[in-house]
């Protein structure tokens, strides 16, 4: 942790666009997060959110946690309502019906909504190169239906659709790797950011915001319902994901890869394991699989920073 | 009066609504509306219609635009065929729902399959009850002026709808035709900037699209279904002061030679001219035949239509589409529950033709012409309905 860090907690906007009063399990970890984007973003934001936890916990009609423009129109689409609202307002300014102004488009989704049935919405959003950012926050599976399995559900995952049985021991899929493949847009930024890491998040989003194009940022989500872990532990665990190289934290600016969070030797897989009852069925083959595989990605991401880094 | 050329009807539909300074066109590409979107590209990138034209990745992601541009409060336009408007099916139904108007136009097209890209009504069927202003347009020139018709009607802020206005496909989209066009004055007379109740801005935030619980639910979608009924005096309005200006008056249910008719036949989109020339030729032969065309789909014009059908003893209805299981063609079905109360309830005979641009000439209404009289002589409830030109029918 660099030094200005210390106080620098005390430099996060104090006011609430994601309100206190939502509905939310308790520790979840997703609603930090959303909370702590809202911060970062501040008041001139427009938020686009797909179907999923965050539209359920903060918008039962005719109640609403946001303190921001906000609109939900289906699961898959929050980048393509996102762009809507972006080119409408664009022209509008434009043809001088309204103000010229800055103002931050967000898209929300989560893990669902994003790697799986929104994918093809976000990846033509980016192609398509709205100035907006598009945060996915990444629970590992779609936990508003009930934990079922989604492509970003982890090896070895037990799930409501791929319970952990005689025969097969849970998800037998790799997590899809969602960053990469928005870094493969060659959009301007791409983040990876954990709540556990409040000021990485914030000033990751702040950068997205910030540059002309859009940003894609890949929020670790914590769900202590779906990943069968006490409230109280939601934040070791995204410490835990980071600290043992599951989840690392980095940033791609223009292509250039860099760790923004260096932990320094990684903790073997099994403290972030064995904290939470989704993985409690695996046995040391299957978590000597795991350990192996990151370590693996966790030196290709290392290899990245180092080739991207120098030119 | 605007000057008037002869132009595609797809092409001139795209100047409609560049006279209609939309802001944002999403458009992707899918036959028989590619040169409605072509055209407007060209007018985007050539400086002459200052829109932001998003080339989305489906028809999904298009009506998903137009409701993020429609939230923010800018004018959105998009139009699609069959596949496309299955594809964005769901997203149709909310656009209504969260009451946005946009106008898109819907180059009416087979649905799949067997995959065809020719005409007839079933994508029109397979949205109808989606909650939007649905309006058929038989000819080039009524295109034109009801897109503009539409943002008028659609921005109203006693309405807050989307619409939809239905073209055949290739029978209308690639034809030239006669289009007069507008004045700019007369366009800007007629439509005034959109001003929504609601948009999403910093300065007023608002939740757009919260979920209901059952508590809510049943209040917000009849609220809905009211505005839509309620609609009705909009449209009027608008067509009355569209004819005012430019010499056209529109109603929801078009009539030709109807007024002492025994039989009238009933048609939706461009089948309505070929049979005028049907019933010209029978009223030659002496017969009192006339003719009434659905204008408005939606909100249904119950009453213009008992009082078009008026006396007539004979109601032979056309459609282009297939309720499969169903009691004959959408169009026959709801004719038959609007007059169900009637008291001298008319003989209906229902024919389904034309489906995937199949030719139904005159000769062959003329023919169901004749089918209808001899089924309505001998037992008029011996079939519901029956296909028309089809092999081993």
């Amino acid at each position: 942790m660099e030094p200005t860090n210390v106080y620098a907690y005390k430099l996060i906007n104090r006011k609430e666009y994601f309100s206190p009063g939502h509905r939310a399990c308790q520790g979840c970890a997703e609603a930090l997060a959303v909370r702590l984007v809202g911060k970062a973003l501040g008041r001139d934001t427009v938020v686009a959110c797909a179907t999923g936890c965050m539209e359920v916990v903060s918008t039962p009609l005719p109640f609403t946690n946001w303190n921001v423009p906000w609109i939900h129109v289906a699961f898959e689409n929050a980048a393509a309502v996102a762009s809507g609202a972006e080119a409408g307002m664009k022209a509008l300014m434009r043809k001088g019906r309204l103000p010229k102004k800055r103002i931050t488009f967000l898209a929300m989704a989560g893990d669902g909504g994003t790697s799986d049935i929104g994918v093809q919405a976000l990846s033509g959003a980016l192609e398509r190169g709205h100035d907006f950012i598009y945060v996915c926050y990444d629970n590992e599976a779609y936990m508003n239906t009930g934990i079922q399995r989604s492509s970003a559900t982890p090896f070895g995952a037990s799930t409501t659709t791929s319970p952990a049985g005689k025969v097969v021991p849970g998800q037998i899929t790799w997590k899809k790797n969602m960053p990469e493949i928005a870094a493969a847009h060659d959009i301007p930024y791409v983040a990876t950011a954990c709540p556990s890491y409040p000021l990485d998040l914030v000033e990751k989003v702040k950068k997205g915001a910030r540059v002309k194009g859009p940003a894609y940022i890949h929020i670790l989500s914590v769900c202590p319902t779906g990943w069968r872990l006490p409230p109280e532990l939601s934040i070791k665990a995204g410490r835990l994901a980071v600290e043992t190289g599951v989840f690392p934290l980095y940033e791609v600016e223009h292509g250039r890869y860099k760790l923004t969070i260096d932990t320094g030797k990684l903790r073997p897989v099994t403290d972030y394991l064995k904290i939470q009852g989704r993985f409690r069925h695996l046995d040391e083959a299957m978590i000597a699989k795991i350990q192996q595989r990151v370590v693996e990605e966790y030196e290709r991401l290392k290899k990245k920073v180092k080739m991207t880094q120098g030119d | 009066m605007g000057k008037r050329i002869g132009l595609e009807v797809s092409l001139s539909a795209a100047e409609a609504v560049k006279m209609a300074d939309v802001d944002c066109i999403a458009a992707y590409p899918i036959t028989p509306q590619t040169h409605i979107v072509e055209h407007l590209s060209e007018l985007v990138n050539d400086g002459e219609l200052d829109a932001e034209f998003i080339p989305v990745e489906s028809e999904h992601s298009a009506m998903s635009v137009c409701t993020g541009v429609a939230a923010v409060g800018a004018r959105a336009f998009t139009c699609t065929s069959s596949q496309g408007l299955a594809l964005m099916n769901e997203i149709v139904h909310i656009a209504a729902s969260m009451r946005l108007p946009m106008v898109m136009i819907l180059a009416n097209r087979s649905m799949s399959g067997p995959i065809s890209i020719w005409n007839d009504h079933t994508d029109v069927m397979s949205i109808r009850d989606c909650g939007w202003i649905q309006v058929f347009a038989n000819n080039g020139q009524e295109v034109f002026d009801h897109v503009l018709f539409g943002y008028r009607v659609g921005e109203s802020q006693k309405v807050m709808l989307p619409v939809m206005i239905h073209i055949d496909g290739f029978i209308l989209t690639h034809v030239i035709e006669p289009v007069e066009f507008w004045e700019t004055q007369q366009v800007e007379r007629y439509l005034p900037a959109f001003k929504p109740i609601h948009a999403l801005h910093p300065d007023r935030p608002v939740t757009m699209g919260a979920f209901g619980m059952p508590s809510m639910f049943s209040e917000v979608k009849v609220a809905q279904d009211e505005a839509l009924i309620q609609s009705k005096s909009e449209i009027m309005a608008a067509w009355n002061e569209l004819g005012d200006l430019v010499g056209r008056y529109y109603r929801p249910i078009e009539t030709y030679r109807s007024e002492d008719a025994e039989t009238l036949f009933i048609t939706q989109g461009s089948f309505g001219e070929t049979v005028s020339l049907v019933v010209d030729a029978l009223r030659d032969e002496g017969k009192r035949v006339g003719l009434l065309m659905d204008r408005l789909w939606r909100p249904f014009p119950l009453d213009e239509f008992r009082q078009a059908v008026g006396n007539a003893r004979n109601l032979i209805v056309i459609d282009r589409a297939i309720s499969y299981g169903g009691q004959g063609g959408p169009l026959a079905m709801d004719l038959r529950s609007a007059l169900y109360k009637e008291r001298n309830q008319p003989n209906i005979t229902n024919f389904i033709c034309g489906l995937a641009s199949r030719d139904v000439t005159i000769d062959d209404f003329k023919n169901m012409f004749n089918r209808s009289m001899e089924k309505i002589e001998g037992n008029p409830r011996e079939e519901d309905f029956e296909y028309y030109g089809v092999r081993g029918k």
